[in-house]
């Protein structure tokens, strides 16, 4: 990982923030006068993982940019809990206009302040995963190829949540939703469907792509605030689980997203036009099982029978991409 | 302002009039948890309220939350065996904090740095009698100085520090650190009377106008093991060569010399019969080395140093040159069982190591005291039978450790003084409260301990223990130098910062971080955190995420 | 300045002189020329502090549109047909946020059978989506709509569309009043957006209304387009100061006097009736016509007010609501309910078919007759779709129609 862990006594890189820290080594999120773009009073559910990374992502945004940015925000959880008439949650200018256009109004706010001559202003156009890599793709694929200042996040939660959990290109195999039940042979989710967006992202050479989770706050944060560095199209992908569509506990939300990392499902990396030049290295490896067994997503593949088949099929995706990207070794 | 069409466009910041603390069926809260080093610590140090202080680079401050509990930080770095340690969560993870080596750090610090302990002035100061100098003793003493008491000590040796200085070789505690940290307590106003042995208590404290007295005069008779002996045998008990030892005086131990015993003691006998010339120095124990009482540490050193060990093995009888040894097994209770196999042993010496005794004498002629066992038995507070007669350290319980002892010290001064203070003045106070009416000091609520299972390590960075340097070995077979070096400040701070900080908020921001409602307040360096449940939905994520396990979930009332 | 040029052209020079700073453009015929001139005179410096953006689609082009207009600047974008259909979704919600910008629709029928000549059955797709909508008679008036429609757009927080017929004006070379920059100027004000996004004052724009609100929303956007309709003429008239012409407004009036046959009707076809009407006139049939420039908001006072008291009105419409009938006389209807008059529909010009005037006067005169069938659909091939009528109650597997009517009168194309 390009981003430099600060090798420290109690809690060393991991934790938020820490009395004993030098202020550029504590995360945004630690400070006491952040800029809590996404503000309290929120109705997103007991233990969101796409709230708390929206403001993760925004507070750092801002902390970047000396607190110039304007949000764009696709229809999905995080614009309805947010933004229920009279109250906003929001404390940065934001503007929501439909669910698979939030790439292309982030190009328009772009453009328009080119026009206006105030490029110190930056844009964060962000969106779910159905927003970003279904109905929302175009746009992205638009916005990425002409190479439109504009910061996309793709807050991940694997399915359509918003609407009642249904499937999307973004759900993992076997995990059961509204739309993929776990009824039938192949219970959940099928096999070799659905999209991996950050190397779709990639593919468009923009010059900045990369991928994290709520669990690693200091590595979020120096991946938004590396990608205010550039000017152009850049991607950042953020796994947040999401405990009424994963069937997990609100209080294990961050730790299913540490887990979705150290067991290889989700690697995190950072792509610079195309090339991946850094990975997020595995700290301790563990069974695709412990990630598993704590989501009722899952719970087809304990109960009432072990399906040890697809277990074990899901361990080698994870392990492909421990291949792929490189995950183990030292950081 | 600008004009916003209606409902389409708000103002920002309004959610905050949705109060979604109502959603919540638990609530966080920040708790403290007992340190499972404090727990385990003899002497109640709050170890993890100095590593706090130490890991900030505040080695006064550390050294001052000590020095609440220890008066003597820096032999207690040196000497303690550190039960601290074999609790500390963090071996699970990797090695358990050196905490003995921060401790001694800091004591160092002190000693170099002069720095001293305020004494308080309370309007009513009482004058308490403290008979024997050692780590008990010493511990009492200071404590009641520090809240403003007169205090006398009666050592009935030339030189005080009780065993600290006539049981532990200088090589595991240097005089000189013993002699400051003493002289820190004597520069307090605590006097102390070398030379002054009490033969009968009840004549001091009838005559000598103290209000309150505390005994700990220790453990200092050697105990003795029946060995038939030839004349020729030369026997003596490892009290003997220990403090002679300490006075500066070698004997002649021979070329083999061969102790008796498994206990700490046993081990320094044979620590020092090697610095003393002994080509060989072989410790005879009953039984194995997992059942010896030693510390696990001082073996290592000593086999570390060329000591030999003969397990399972009883001194069956005493020649000139020679010993006949019994093999032992040890039955199904682990009790050692002759077996009668013989062996020979070659001995120039035999130094006998097989428990201390505590000598009664001077409590002849006070009535009523319990002395069955050897030992002078008190209760709760620390008194015993007789009203305003305590009593700690060796002399009184089983556990005979300085650290033990310095606890003991701690304790009786803070009943000595509740005691005190309730009209307990023998001298100048008429109608002195009755055993009935002294109560123990109510005790303060006992936190749960921090276990490991309340901790969410995946925070803790990978930094495994400082190993403190130890002299060369040709040194540490030869002189009586100090053997395990001190730490460095860099090593010292580190070691604090390795801390996990078990049950008590450090103040990581993790919560104020995982926070997905921002119903975390921070309060700013040094004042931790709070709760806003006007907002908080009661998630958990800050429980679950909180390194050290300093937030609870509770059910909130229905 | 007067100028011999293609109505595209000229519609783009007279949105650059309205100083747009953003554009998106798509390719969709017939309006393309107008954004390939605008991008050429953005790329070629022209036109300055001007961002142009080749969108990936149109639903891209108003998506962008809606954020650029949000963040305050003047934003353009032109499309047809299919295009517009694309973006509808956001052509409703830059209505429902009040966001000014403007945009051409050069009208274009919509497929299937897939087609690319004019009628106006785009603009009549989105006739309800809150935005205003005006129609050109003439390249002049294309691009005289077009300043005002920045003015408007601007002055009532709402989104317009200048409606012009596909090829009929957009490709049409003629003789134009070009405006003058400094009149533009003078005309149009610095745009100064009602809501922005304001790194300095931040809103949150594009809540969730819920019914406790949504219908007053909905009620708002009914009552800014009533403002824009008293704005409307006023704006007009301030065109008319600064420019010298008359142009805009709610309706235009031909040839009313004493007239007792009306036809109504919308765009280029205009020409076509004013000819028609005076051929009538000749013949002494009191004939008149009102083309209605803002097609949204609805003008019904104005319409009223021009159309006195006919004793029939024929309602000419490019577009036709497949099962119901035209969707312009349903509109002229409801404006006309206060009064007793026959309403007679004539469907013409779709997918490209020429209206001539011989046709239309003779359908005029059969309804001045009052033999004129209330829905006529003009030059309509009985014979061919009667075959086909036929065909399809024949045989359940009739095939296509379009395909099947293209084989009947022998076209190219047929197979």
């Amino acid at each position: 990982m390009a981003y430099r862990q600060v090798k420290f006594y109690q809690t060393g890189s991991f934790a938020v923030g820490g009395r004993l820290l030098d202020t550029p080594e504590r995360t945004v999120q630690s400070g006491m006068s952040r800029t809590n773009a996404l503000t309290l009073g929120h109705r997103a559910c007991q233990g969101c993982g796409e709230a708390l990374g929206a403001r993760y992502v925004l507070d750092a945004a801002m902390h970047a940019t000396g607190n110039k940015v304007i949000a764009a925000n696709a229809t999905g959880c995080l614009e309805v809990f947010t933004t229920p008439y009279p109250e906003t949650s929001w404390q940065v200018p934001w503007l929501h206009s439909v669910f698979g256009n939030a790439a292309a109004v982030g190009s328009g706010i772009a453009a328009a302040l080119r026009a206006k001559g105030q490029t110190d202003i930056r844009v964060v156009a962000q969106a779910g995963d159905g927003g970003t890599v279904d109905i929302g793709i175009g746009c992205l694929s638009g916005m990425f190829e002409r190479n439109d200042d504009v910061l996309f996040v793709c807050y991940d939660n694997e399915a359509y949540m918003n609407t009642g959990v249904q499937r999307s290109g973004s759900t993992p195999p076997a995990a059961r939703t509204a739309t993929t039940e776990a009824v039938g042979e192949e219970p959940g989710n099928p096999w070799g469907q659905g999209k991996d967006m950050p190397r779709i992202a990639m593919a468009h050479e923009i010059p900045y792509v990369a991928t994290a989770t709520v669990a690693e706050l200091h590595d979020l944060e120096y991946k938004v605030e590396k990608a205010m560095e550039y000017r152009g199209a850049r991607y950042i992908h953020i796994l947040v689980p999401c405990p009424l569509g994963w069937g997990s506990e609100p209080a294990d939300t961050i730790r299913l997203a540490r887990l979705a990392k150290e067991t290889g499902i989700f690697p995190v990396f950072e792509a610079e036009k195309g090339e991946v030049v850094a990975t997020s290295k595995i700290r301790s490896k563990v069974p695709v099982e412990d990630y598993l067994s704590l989501q009722r997503r899952y719970a087809h593949l304990f109960k009432p029978a072990r399906r040890d088949d697809v277990i074990d099929a899901i361990q080698d995706s994870a392990d492909r991409n421990i291949r792929r990207f490189g995950l183990l070794g030292e950081a | 302002m600008m004009e916003r069409p209606f409902a389409i466009t708000l103002e920002v910041g309004t959610s905050r009039a949705n109060k979604t603390g109502g959603w919540r069926t638990q609530r966080p809260v920040y708790v403290d948890r007992l340190p499972p080093c404090n727990d385990a610590c003899p002497a109640g140090e709050n170890i993890q309220g100095w590593l706090y202080r130490a890991e900030e680079g505040d080695y006064e401050g550390a050294w001052r939350v000590s020095m609440e509990d220890n008066p003597m930080p820096a032999v207690m770095g040196r000497v303690c065996y550190h039960n601290c340690e074999t609790a500390c969560n963090r071996a699970n993870l990797d090695e358990a904090v050196g905490i003995n080596a921060v401790e001694r750090f800091l004591g160092d610090r002190a000693l170099t740095g002069g720095w001293r302990v305020e004494v308080e002035q309370p309007d009513l100061a009482g004058r308490v009698l403290v008979i024997g100098a050692g780590p008990s003793g010493l511990s009492a003493a200071y404590h009641l100085r520090r809240r403003g008491h007169e205090v006398t000590i009666y050592e009935a040796s030339t030189a005080s520090g009780g065993m600290m200085r006539f049981g532990i070789p200088a090589y595991r505690l240097p005089r000189n650190v013993l002699d400051g940290e003493i002289q820190r307590i004597v520069d307090m106003g605590v006097g102390i009377e070398l030379g002054h042995k009490v033969c009968d208590l009840m004549v001091e404290m009838e005559g000598g106008g103290y209000d309150a007295v505390y005994l700990a005069t220790g453990a200092e008779i050697a105990r003795n093991a029946y060995i038939p002996a030839g004349d020729s045998a030369r026997i003596l008990d490892a009290l003997s060569l220990l403090r002679t030892t300490a006075g500066m005086t070698y004997p002649q131990l021979g070329r083999s010399v061969v102790v008796y015993g498994g206990g700490n003691t046993a081990m320094d006998a044979a620590r020092t019969a090697k610095r003393l010339g002994a080509s060989e120095a072989i410790v005879v124990y009953r039984r194995t080395r997992d059942r010896m009482p030693a510390h696990d540490l001082e073996v290592e050193e000593a086999l570390e140093e060329g000591i030999k060990m003969r397990w399972l093995s009883t001194i069956k009888k005493a020649g000139a040159e020679k010993l006949l040894l019994e093999k032992m097994e040890l039955d199904a209770a682990g009790f050692p069982q002759p077996t009668g196999e013989f062996e020979e042993l070659e001995a120039d010496s035999v130094v006998l190591a097989v428990g201390e005794e505590a000598d009664l004498s001077l409590l002849q002629n006070v009535p009523g005291l319990d002395m069955s066992g050897g030992m002078v038995h008190v209760d709760s507070t620390m008194m015993t039978s007789y009203p305003g007669l305590f009593a700690g350290g060796d002399i009184s319980q089983a556990e005979r450790t300085v650290t033990a002892a310095i606890g003991n010290g701690k304790k009786a001064a803070r009943h000595i003084d509740l005691w005190l203070k309730s009209g307990g003045m023998w001298a100048r106070l008429p109608g002195a409260p009755s055993k009935e009416e002294h109560q123990p000091a109510p005790a303060g609520e006992r936190h749960r301990i921090a276990g490991w299972g309340d901790l969410n390590t995946w925070y803790y960075s990978d930094a495994p223990a400082t190993v403190r340097p130890k002299l060369d070995m040709v040194r540490r077979q030869s002189t009586f130098d100090e053997v395990v070096l001190g730490l460095d400040e860099d090593n010292a701070l580190f070691e604090a910062r390795r801390c996990l900080s078990c049950g008590n908020c450090f103040e990581c921001d993790n919560c104020y971080g995982v926070c997905p409602d921002n119903a975390v307040v921070k309060l700013g360096t040094g004042m931790r955190y709070e709760f806003d449940y006007d907002y908080c939905k009661g998630c958990g994520i800050c429980a679950a995420e909180c390194p050290c396990g300093a937030i609870e979930m509770v059910l909130e009332e229905t | 300045m007067l100028e011999q040029i293609e109505g595209s052209k000229a519609v783009a020079r007279a949105v650059a002189s309205c100083r747009p700073e953003v554009i998106c453009a798509y390719p969709i015929s017939p309006q393309t020329h107008i954004v390939e001139a605008l991008g050429s005179m953005v790329k070629g410096g022209e036109l300055k502090s001007c961002e142009f953006i080749n969108v990936e689609s149109e639903f891209g082009a108003m998506s962008a549109l809606i954020g650029a207009s949000a963040t305050g600047v003047r934003s353009y974008t032109a499309t047809a047909s299919q295009g517009l259909l694309f973006m509808i979704e956001a052509v409703y919600n830059a209505a429902g946020l009040g966001l000014p910008m403007v945009m051409t629709l050069a009208n274009r029928a919509i497929g299937a059978p897939i087609n690319i000549w004019n009628d106006h059955s785009d603009a009549m797709a989105v006739r309800d989506s809150g935005w205003i909508q005006l129609f050109a008679d003439s390249n002049q008036a294309a691009v005289d709509l077009h300043i005002q429609a920045f003015r408007l757009s601007q002055d009532v927080s709402l989104p317009v569309m200048v409606c012009m017929d596909g090829y009929i004006l957009t490709h049409a070379v003629e003789r134009l009043d070009l405006p003058e920059q400094e009149s533009v100027d003078k005309f149009l004000p610095p745009f100064e957006p009602r809501q922005v996004l304001d790194v300095d004052d931040p809103v949150s724009i594009g809540a969730m209304v819920g019914p406790d609100a949504f219908a007053e929303v909905r009620y708002l956007a009914h009552a800014k387009q009533m403002q824009a309709m008293e704005l409307i003429p006023t704006i007009a008239s301030e065109f008319r100061s600064v420019f010298g012409r008359d142009s805009g407004g709610l309706v235009r009036g031909y040839g009313l006097d004493g007239a007792d046959t009306i036809v109504v009707a919308m765009g280029s076809v205009l020409g076509a009736i004013e000819d028609a009407v005076d051929e009538l006139r000749g013949a002494g049939i009191m004939a008149g016509a009102i083309g209605i420039t803002t097609f949204r908001p609805f003008p019904i006072s104005a319409i009223r007010e021009a159309i006195g008291t006919p004793a029939r009105v024929v309602v000419v419409d490019r577009a036709f609501s497949a099962g119901m009938g035209s969707i312009l006389a349903t509109d002229v209807a409801l404006a006309l309910s206060h009064q007793s008059v026959r309403i007679y529909t004539v469907v013409a010009g779709l997918g490209g078919r020429a209206i001539t005037r011989t046709s239309l006067v003779h359908c005029l005169e059969d309804a001045a007759n009052d033999a004129l069938e209330p829905l006529t659909f003009l030059d309509l091939d009985h014979d061919v779709v009667n075959r086909e009528l036929a065909r399809m109650g024949k045989d359940r597997r009739s095939g296509p129609s379009a395909e099947n009517i293209l084989r009947d009168m022998g076209l190219p194309g047929s197979g």
